[in-house]
């Protein structure tokens, strides 16, 4: 890649010095030998492409379709999930927390960034940011609200905060409607917000 | 540890940018940033305590000016400089100069996916040590303010919950970030009222849990 130095900007754009950054040090670790840049390139292939919320969406849409299943991920999320082929990194210990009419569920890490990768992928850039972070367990109303989620009053939130290596997903309510639909459509309308607690499941 | 990372309830970091189909990456170099910190935590040399405890400790003022994959980079240069695999002359050449440390193990790519799929497990044999609580239990967590790497927000020290679930036996973040090993203990999830946390002017419907080792609680 060009170096393209900008000598008006002697320190460059933050991108720009990133770039730099980590390139330098895997220049670095490859010549001694520490990372194999194949492994590299699988790492970002499995969690660019592979490894994504499809993969809870499916979790979600057999929980509605099934109640032994939904039965079976409330007391051993871990097990359940597996039987589906997912987990490993991240998802060793999953927990699986169900919204109802009464009690909404909203996951957030303050001290980092715990999130289920084994059936979410990486997490988004709000749920890493200060503001989630700060907000979601002092106000997680007024947080609903900045992702167009209103609550009736009634409605209790509970906020789960992942100090452990405890993942959560959420299961959202099943929506109306989609009484008929077989069991791919239903996760269709599971986003990735959903299984977070920042959104409720689509209507169809 | 009082540090950066510990956000819960603090204020002005302004509005979430909700964005419902981002990309997995925004940058050539997160992806490279990303891979980099999971291929050379595969050598095997620190745990993932380490790694946040490396995360947390840079200069406040660092961290929230950092994007997410800058701070992992950052942590990622310090551990592998403590651990003589890298050195500071070599990150400011951006090549390598001396030989350094020897890993345990390298990551091959056709190890990738098993090694992804396997994780790591985070319980341990409880050897017949019983748990101290039960789920019901009135507990109390522990006013602390360890200058090392700890999982109980400042948020919620000293403060009054219930016992909601038994979660096993498990590596302690706090030993096993520094030199202490795993020591595990009992994990517990502990619900608290919002009131509790954050007073009466806060949604009285409201419940918070956080997951607590044993050695975080007393008996209330």
């Amino acid at each position: 890649m060009p170096h393209d130095d900008d000598h008006d900007h002697p320190h460059g754009s933050p991108l720009d010095d990133l770039t730099a950054r980590v390139m330098a040090l895997e220049t670095i670790l490859t010549e001694k030998g520490l990372v194999d840049p194949a492994a590299l390139d699988a790492l970002v292939e499995l969690y660019e492409h592979r490894i994504g919320p499809r993969n809870g969406a499916a979790v979600v849409a057999r929980a509605w379709s099934d109640p032994d299943f939904a039965d079976w991920l409330r007391r051993d999320a871990t097990a359940a999930i597996a039987s589906l082929g997912f987990g490993g990194r991240a998802g060793e210990h999953m927990r699986a927390v169900f919204n109802t009419p009464a009690a909404h569920n909203l996951v957030v890490c303050t001290l980092c960034s715990c999130y289920p990768w084994s059936v979410l992928g990486l997490p988004p850039v709000w749920y890493k940011s200060a503001p989630y972070r700060s907000r979601a367990v002092i106000d997680p109303r007024g947080v609903l609200a900045e992702f167009g989620v209103t609550l009736d009053p009634g409605v209790a939130i509970r906020v789960w905060d992942s100090t452990a290596e405890l993942r959560y997903l959420v299961v959202p309510m099943r929506p109306d409607g989609g009484e008929d639909l077989a069991e791919a459509a239903l996760a269709d309308l599971v986003t990735r917000d959903s299984m977070i607690g920042a959104g409720l499941a689509r209507t169809p | 540890m009082n540090g950066p990372q510990d956000l819960g309830g603090q204020a002005g970091f302004g509005p979430i940018a909700p964005d419902p189909d981002t990309p997995v990456f925004h940058a050539e170099w997160e992806r490279r940033a990303f891979a980099l910190q999971l291929a050379a935590s595969a050598m095997g040399h620190w745990s993932i305590d380490a790694s946040r405890h490396a995360r947390e400790s840079l200069h406040p003022a660092d961290y929230y000016a950092s994007s997410y994959y800058a701070i992992w980079t950052k942590g990622l240069e310090r551990l592998l400089v403590r651990h003589g695999f890298v050195s500071e002359a070599e990150l400011e050449a951006g090549r390598a100069l001396t030989p350094g440390a020897q890993p345990k193990r390298v990551l091959r790519a056709g190890d990738v996916p098993a090694t992804i799929a396997r994780g790591g497990d985070f319980a341990r044999d409880p050897g017949g040590r019983a748990a101290v609580f039960a789920p019901g239990d009135r507990v109390r967590t522990r006013v602390m303010h360890p200058l090392g790497h700890t999982r109980l927000p400042r948020y919620a020290r000293g403060k009054l919950g219930t016992i909601e679930a038994t979660q096993g036996f498990h590596v302690f973040p706090d030993t096993n970030a520094h030199d202490g090993g795993e020591a595990p203990q009992w994990l517990y999830t502990v619900v608290f009222e919002a009131t509790e946390i954050w007073g009466t002017d806060r949604d009285p419907n409201g419940t918070l849990s956080v997951d607590a080792w044993e050695s975080y609680l007393e008996p209330a």
